[in-house]
């Protein structure tokens, strides 16, 4: 599992890859945040071009980011989900909150 | 129903196993030559149910989960996950969704919502303080219609 963090003017884009799962989610969040903290973007993209697993963890993972996202009154998106991500997002009612 | 083949393993609840086990379940199916949406959908499930063991079950601590596979005839994919953690009280609540008693580390209480979305069966027993056991049962889309030996 790998993030590379983009930031660009207003947005923070985050090219994940690999397997999300409760043991990958930890380290990832923790760099998600921290670039939070740094760049207090107005839009974080979460790209989930490269993934090539994910269970529930990934939605607590986007979840998580999107209360933070929220305090700074910034918006969540969600960028190139598989069919297999998606499935998982919309048992979750993810995309009510999140634009998918 | 009739065993076609099983394999049983058993490991340590650590995190970098939950990779380790879908996997290991994923290849296993493999073998019955089903459809790659069925091997996705039991990927996702066993981790699901791994992650509980290890998150909930085993909380602070280290125990063994156990997982048993089999392909039954007919091409029918049968998993157990067993540990012999803390138990559920209520195993009705704790499989309602959004249900989570570790909200802090963002769990998003889907775990079992996941496993009955993906599944076409699961069975929880637990019993406090003895563990917990997940049977899941999935009618696989395999081309020979599971007559083949796998």
């Amino acid at each position: 599992m790998q993030a590379v963090i983009e930031a660009e003017e207003k947005a923070l884009t985050v090219y994940l890859s690999g397997e999300i799962d409760h043991h990958s989610a930890v380290e990832i969040r923790s760099d998600i945040d921290l670039a939070i903290e740094r760049y207090k973007p107005e839009r974080l993209i979460l790209d989930f071009g490269e993934v090539t697993f994910m269970d529930s963890s990934g939605i607590g993972l986007v979840m998580g980011r999107c209360k933070i996202m929220k305090l700074i009154d910034g918006t969540v998106e969600i960028a190139n989900a598989s069919t297999a991500i998606k499935k998982v997002m919309r048992l979750s009612g993810l995309e009510m909150i999140v634009k998918i | 129903m009739k065993i076609k083949n099983e394999i049983k393993l058993s490991f340590p609840s650590k995190s970098c196993n939950e990779g380790f086990a879908r996997s290991a379940a994923a290849a296993f199916a493999a073998l019955a030559d089903p459809s790659v949406s069925d091997i996705s959908d039991i990927k996702t499930a066993v981790s699901e149910a791994v992650t509980n063991c290890i998150v909930h079950a085993y909380r602070n601590k280290t125990g063994i989960i156990e997982m048993t596979a089999r392909i039954l005839e007919n091409g029918r994919f049968y998993i157990k996950i067993k540990d012999s953690g803390c138990g559920i009280s209520d195993v009705k609540a704790a499989m309602q969704p959004l249900f989570t008693t570790a909200p802090e580390e963002e769990r998003a209480g889907l775990g079992f919502a996941v496993m009955e979305s993906f599944m076409d069966k699961v069975t929880v027993r637990s019993r406090l303080g003895k563990g917990t056991t997940v049977i899941m049962e999935k009618q696989l889309h395999t081309k020979d219609g599971g007559n083949e030996q796998p």
